[in-house]
């Protein structure tokens, strides 16, 4: 390289390119050898690699490896060593009826660890990692139950969901009584501070709480009930005891009596396994309100 | 070659054709703009108008101003560089990388404190999150590469820049295509492609620019008179060349319309993530790593007075680097569905990858040979030192989560993030900032006012990478841990939500590590900002054209 002027750098002994730019020059050294051996070496080791696994795209296919791994493959020998893992518990609890779990201590241990799982991973997102609940979503934690609190009807539930346009959801629909005017916007004020005053909340002084209580009987008792306690066979909230899923305040009662409320849960049939959701039904009804 | 016949002077076909073209495309934005079908794209219209407008009369304006003659490009026998382009660049640098660390902390503490957001569309993590990459990698990291490649090729050619008004459009096109992309995130005009989001007509914008920029850096190459051609040259060129593929390919896009900021890509599905990484990784192999290689190559040799360690090794480090890093994207998309193929090419390329890149990092420290004193007075060097140190980790720990069963654990987690940021932070930062402390001084002619500032600099930033990068480790591996932990039982242990939860501390800790690592570059510009205006200058300040730099 040296074709101008050989200059030896008196550092290191070394001489230089002889080219010099803007006053930098370039020494002589040659390849550092463990440089040079480690790069060899992975070179190595790549060649090794793609004799082993699938490597290299040809015309309408691609080398295959010595010992045929594919990743789908690998995919499939997981899955399938997880649910060997689970089979004997899987299929016992298949094999046992939802009341019956809790009498097996193991079986209940299984199912509700299945049923944990599955919860935090489908239905947090809404109720919440520890089934608390949200404004529209109700606390899972609590013994009031819209469409029923026994495991059975849990497990329907989360089956055919609620409003989710599969043929056996449970279905029902609150009218929207003031966007479909049927109820006049004063009548809307009186019965909402009558459904306040069932709570034991305060009302609002000069409304008058016997009109409401009239149009309340008239409009709202067929699905609430007379005293407002609700009906779980079409999903209607008890109003009376406190609990509420959007709010207790004036203007968001008076919203939900006007434009009324709906609330969708998925059907998880097809998407989740018999087990799965069996495992689901005794998880949310072991959280503290399940019913016998 | 007159347009315009002034008496002593006449208009080149440069300045006559540029200001044409400039109106023609002021006149076309106004179009598009009244008929835009929506706001923002509207504004952006608005912006090339005004854009272009004042293109026409900068070009005017400065044909009145300038001499008759063209600048020649030897005064005295010494070369007439061109530096003033430089110092837009290194100016704009600093400005646009303290927006582009600001926003980083900002969005750091969005992942710290949600609430942060605000509920503002605005200034969501969705929008800022691009806001913030574009402005430390294209913005900050793109103007240091401009400007350092139009100083170092004009020093080691001994040639003036080709062309009058060409370096000031690529400099000053390139700073409106950051505009353009920049406020496009913020109001929400995205492509969806990671590190490539401005929409198509920014990306035609960006396209007529860099031509530009090759065709200037290459003929100033071309003009040299130096008999060879610098190993920092090598890498520029590699840097630019390559950029220009990768944005054709992975833009290729057709508009809904004119008036629409929309486009759909060409590509479609596992193709078009190909496409992607494949753009996606080489702009790190090109922009991150070759481009900021160039300025090792010049800076560290210049400020240590040492010559290159190897200059063999420079050339076989060279061509490895360029071959191997354009196979290595696919090992974005392990596990995925791109073929089993294609994701052992990715992996294996990035293991053979490892010693061209570390070639670099063995040139760079070992021309300290002979200077290793030096470190201890010179903290601008030290900082150049430590990059190529962080350069050497980086490049190391890139390969290793190449591999299937490492990228199994790491990919999605924060270790990603810690590790792309030693690579930003201590590599991109540190070359960067050693090279502008260095630049500076040079430009404007005048000592640094205070090396003791440079010296808090290095530490307070130092502090804040370790800190960043060590929580985004524990908070990465920690991440994947959780996320693939089965109970006893053969059922997940964690919810996600639980992951997340877990993560807290190590985000509030990244973000005081960003926070010192913009303290660190305030005092900079600080530091800087008393250089060019302290009163010893040597030399009365220059105007911002044409200033010999010796």
């Amino acid at each position: 390289m040296a074709n101008d002027h050989t200059h030896v750098d008196s550092v290191t002994g070394t001489t230089t390119t002889g080219h010099e730019w803007d006053g930098i020059r370039e020494l002589n050294t040659p390849l550092p050898r463990w440089w040079l051996w480690l790069f060899y070496l992975t070179i190595i080791w790549a060649v090794g690699y793609w004799v082993v696994y699938p490597a290299w795209p040809l015309i309408s296919s691609f080398t295959q490896g010595a010992f045929g791994w594919h990743s789908r493959d690998a995919v499939v020998t997981d899955l399938k060593e997880l649910t060997s893992l689970r089979a004997p518990m899987t299929e016992k609890l298949a094999a046992t009826a939802l009341p019956d779990i809790k009498a097996n201590q193991d079986l209940a241990d299984f199912t509700y660890a299945q049923g944990r799982a599955a919860f935090r991973e489908n239905c947090g997102a809404c109720h919440g990692a520890g089934g608390g609940g949200a404004k529209g979503y109700p606390n899972l934690n609590d013994n009031d139950w819209l469409w029923g609190g026994t495991i059975e009807q849990i497990e329907q539930t989360i089956t055919f969901g609620i409003r989710s346009g599969h043929a056996k959801a449970r279905e029902s629909q609150m009218p929207a009584f003031g966007k479909d005017n049927i109820l006049k916007s004063n009548e809307i004020i009186s019965v909402a501070n009558y459904v306040r005053s069932i709570a034991g909340l305060s009302t609002r002084t000069g409304v008058d709480l016997k009109a409401g209580a009239k149009i309340f009987a008239d409009n709202c008792a067929v699905c609430h009930g007379p005293e407002g306690k609700g009906n779980r066979e079409l999903g209607a909230p008890n109003l009376t005891d406190g609990i509420w899923l959007f709010g207790s305040d004036e203007a968001t009662i008076i919203d939900v009596i006007a434009n009324a409320r709906g609330g969708v849960m998925p059907a998880w049939t097809g998407r989740l396994d018999p087990v799965t959701i069996k495992a689901l039904a005794y998880y949310v009804h072991s959280l503290g309100g399940g019913e016998k | 070659m007159s347009v315009t016949a002034v008496p002593g002077k006449s208009m080149t076909l440069g300045e006559g054709g540029t200001a044409f073209a400039f109106a023609i495309l002021a006149f076309l934005s106004l179009i598009i703009a009244a008929k835009a079908y929506t706001p923002e794209y509207a504004f952006h219209a608005y912006l090339f108008t005004a854009g272009s407008a004042a293109a026409v009369f900068a070009i005017v304006n400065r044909y009145f101003d300038r001499p008759a003659e063209p600048a020649p490009l030897f005064i005295d026998g010494k070369p007439n560089y061109n530096m003033g382009p430089v110092k837009f660049a290194t100016v704009a640098a600093m400005f646009w990388g303290i927006a582009g660390f600001t926003v980083g902390l900002y969005i750091a503490l969005e992942l710290a404190f949600p609430f942060l957001n605000l509920d503002l569309p605005w200034i969501s993590f969705g929008r800022l999150r691009p806001l913030h990459t574009s402005a430390v990698i294209f913005a900050f990291g793109g103007n240091v590469l401009l400007g350092t490649s139009f100083y170092v090729v004009q020093r080691t050619c001994r040639a003036r820049l080709v062309g009058d008004i060409a370096p000031w459009f690529v400099i000053l096109g390139y700073n409106f295509f950051i505009l353009i992309a920049g406020t496009g995130y913020l109001l929400g005009i995205t492509q969806s492609k990671e590190y490539a989001e401005p929409e198509w007509y920014a990306d035609l914008w960006l396209t007529i620019v860099w031509v530009t920029y090759f065709l200037v850096f290459m003929g100033t190459i071309m003009r040299r008179t130096e008999p060879h051609i610098y190993v920092a040259n090598w890498f520029y060129l590699a840097f630019i060349l390559t950029i220009a593929v990768l944005h054709l390919g992975n833009n290729a896009a057709v508009p809904v319309s004119l008036f629409s900021a929309k486009s759909y890509i060409v590509w479609s599905g596992v193709q078009d993530a190909m496409v992607q990484w494949w753009y996606g990784h080489n702009a790190v192999g090109f922009f991150l790593t070759a481009g900021f290689l160039a300025i090792m190559y010049y800076f560290i040799p210049k400020r240590a007075e040492r010559p290159v360690y190897s200059y063999r090794l420079s050339i076989i480090h060279f061509w490895a680097l360029i071959f191997l890093y354009i196979w290595a994207g696919p090992h974005h998309l392990h596990y995925t569905a791109l073929p089993d193929w294609a994701q052992t090419l990715g992996m294996t390329f990035s293991i053979m990858l490892w010693m061209p890149s570390w070639g670099g990092m063995i040139n760079g420290l070992m021309t300290l040979s002979g200077a290793w004193d030096k470190l201890r007075t010179d903290p601008v060097l030290r900082m150049m030192v430590v990059s190529v140190a962080f350069y050497g980790m980086a490049t190391f720990e890139g390969p290793v989560m190449s591999v299937k069963s490492v990228n199994s654990l790491s990919h999605y987690t924060d270790w990603t993030i810690g590790h792309v940021h030693s690579g930003a932070l201590g590599w991109v930062g540190y070359i960067s900032f050693g090279a502008i402390y260095c630049l500076v001084p040079w430009l404007w002619n005048r000592p640094l006012y205070s090396l003791k500032l440079v010296n808090w600099h290095f530490w307070i930033s130092t502090i804040g990478i370790v800190l960043y990068i060590s929580a985004m480790w524990v908070s990465g591996i920690l991440q994947g841990l959780m996320w693939r932990a089965y109970t006893s039982l053969g059922f997940l242990e964690y919810s996600f939500i639980e992951t997340v939860e877990a993560m807290h501390p190590f985000y509030v800790i990244r973000a005081m590590g960003g926070a010192l690592f913009l303290l660190g570059a305030l005092l900079m510009v600080w530091n800087l900002w008393q250089t060019v205006h302290s009163k010893e200058a040597a030399v009365a300040a220059a105007a911002p054209t044409l200033v010999p730099a010796e």
